[in-house]
């Protein structure tokens, strides 16, 4: 069992890692990885709220599910994830202010998120448990906070490099850059079998 | 005259996929094939006509503090409609796009034009832009498919082409192929256009776009 949660969680975060091979969370992969100290606390805030929107959104699909109506799946998820990034924002900022102060930017930045509502879709179409489910999540979240931090150092040197031609710099230069990043990532293909 | 403009300014001017790149994700993601591009783009196509139009009927009445999440619900209610469809008439492209059809409802296209075309304009005027930045959606995911199908698999929508169906080069249909094949379209397109490739991914529209920005800007 331990054995297989393990490889669930490493799967998620370099096998199929959300950014890099999903193709899910796109934006703020291309967007916030500047600077370096806000995709920590980017990633950290994407981990907590895939962990809770997976909390969330699992019971809600078997209520779903017993009443014959699983096709609103969609509407019930986007709606939950939106209502609780706005709780969790309205909680945090009441009982923990430090903490609120090192997410509470980010917190917003979740809701339209494609990555999480694509996590809590995932969980339901892989058929998990809710513990596999949960673990799911936590891997991706994780492999999306290690894309984005390996991302920023390249990302970096690229911006700040003057050989870049000018035809692609800005945006296709980054596109590129991220296809050799995701290539590197498909060395872990075959990892588990 | 100038509904004409609304309805061709997506193709080319306000492409939004090349010009002002919006909608990455479903770009990348399901451009493995030409035929899987335009079945994406008509879907994305059907959920954009059909949320300008309500969300144009509802500016009146839809609440101003609320209005992302009313939204959402519309545009959520379309993909669902969407997923149906395609699932009893063309069950293949169904299971091709996979998750990404689901994922049509937080595709920042929709939201973006919902927030700045539907929700100030009147029924026809939305219509036509949803038909047109759709049809230019459509039209940039077809071409990435295109020149991700022939380069990695030999085949164009799915007929295979002498010489380059003898050893194609896999990587164009694997993740890396996706990122490399958009970064050089783009590249491309503004050349052509002889202007300076933008800096920045497309934000217009996003609801995120403020918060994104200061961050962008050098963080907290």
């Amino acid at each position: 069992m331990a054995v297989h949660l393990l490889v669930i969680m490493l799967s998620a975060i370099l096998v199929n890692n959300i950014v890099l091979s999903q193709f899910m969370g796109i934006c703020p992969f291309l967007g916030v990885s500047k600077v370096l100290k806000n995709c920590l606390g980017m990633g950290a805030a994407v981990i907590f709220v895939m962990l809770c929107a997976t909390a969330v959104t699992y019971p809600v699909y078997k209520l779903l599910e017993s009443l014959d109506i699983e096709y609103l799946k969609t509407v019930a998820f986007i709606l939950l994830i939106a209502l609780f990034v706005q709780l969790v924002e309205i909680i945090l900022k009441k009982i923990m202010p430090p903490l609120y102060k090192a997410l509470g930017v980010y917190l917003p930045l979740i809701t339209t998120n494609c990555a999480v509502l694509g996590v809590t879709i995932t969980n339901i179409d892989e058929g998990y448990s809710f513990l596999e489910a949960m673990v799911n999540a936590l891997g991706t979240g994780v492999g999306f906070t290690v894309a984005l931090l390996l991302f920023s150092g390249v990302r970096q040197k690229i911006d700040s490099s003057d050989s870049v031609p000018a035809m692609f710099k800005g945006v296709p230069a980054t596109l590129v850059a991220a296809s050799i990043v995701s290539l590197s990532f498909m060395g872990f293909g075959g990892l588990f079998s | 005259m100038s509904n004409l403009k609304e309805f061709t300014k997506g193709f080319i001017k306000e492409n939004p996929t090349l010009v002002t790149l919006l909608g990455m994700c479903p770009t990348l993601a399901v451009t493995t094939q030409a035929s899987n591009g335009i079945g994406m783009g008509l879907a994305t196509t059907f959920v954009l006509v059909g949320s300008n139009i309500v969300i144009s009927l509802l500016k009146k009445i839809i609440p101003d503090a609320v209005r992302l999440p009313c939204y959402i619900v519309i545009i959520a209610g379309f993909v669902t409609l969407i997923e149906f469809l395609l699932k009893g008439y063309v069950p293949t492209l169904y299971d091709s796009l996979g998750i990404f059809l689901s994922l049509i409802t937080v595709n920042c296209i929709i939201l973006g034009r919902a927030e700045v075309f539907a929700s100030k304009n009147k029924v026809v005027p939305s219509i036509l832009d949803g038909l047109g930045m759709g049809l230019g959606f459509t039209l940039s995911l077809t071409l990435m498919g295109t020149v991700r199908e022939i380069l990695g698999n030999g085949t164009v929508f799915g007929f295979s082409l002498p010489l380059l169906n003898e050893s194609p080069m896999t990587i164009f249909i694997l993740p890396a192929g996706g990122f490399f094949t958009l970064g050089i379209i783009i590249a491309v397109v503004n050349k052509l256009k002889h202007k300076k490739p933008p800096k920045e991914i497309g934000c217009k529209g996003c609801p995120n776009m403020a918060s994104c920005e200061k961050l962008r800007n050098g963080g907290i």
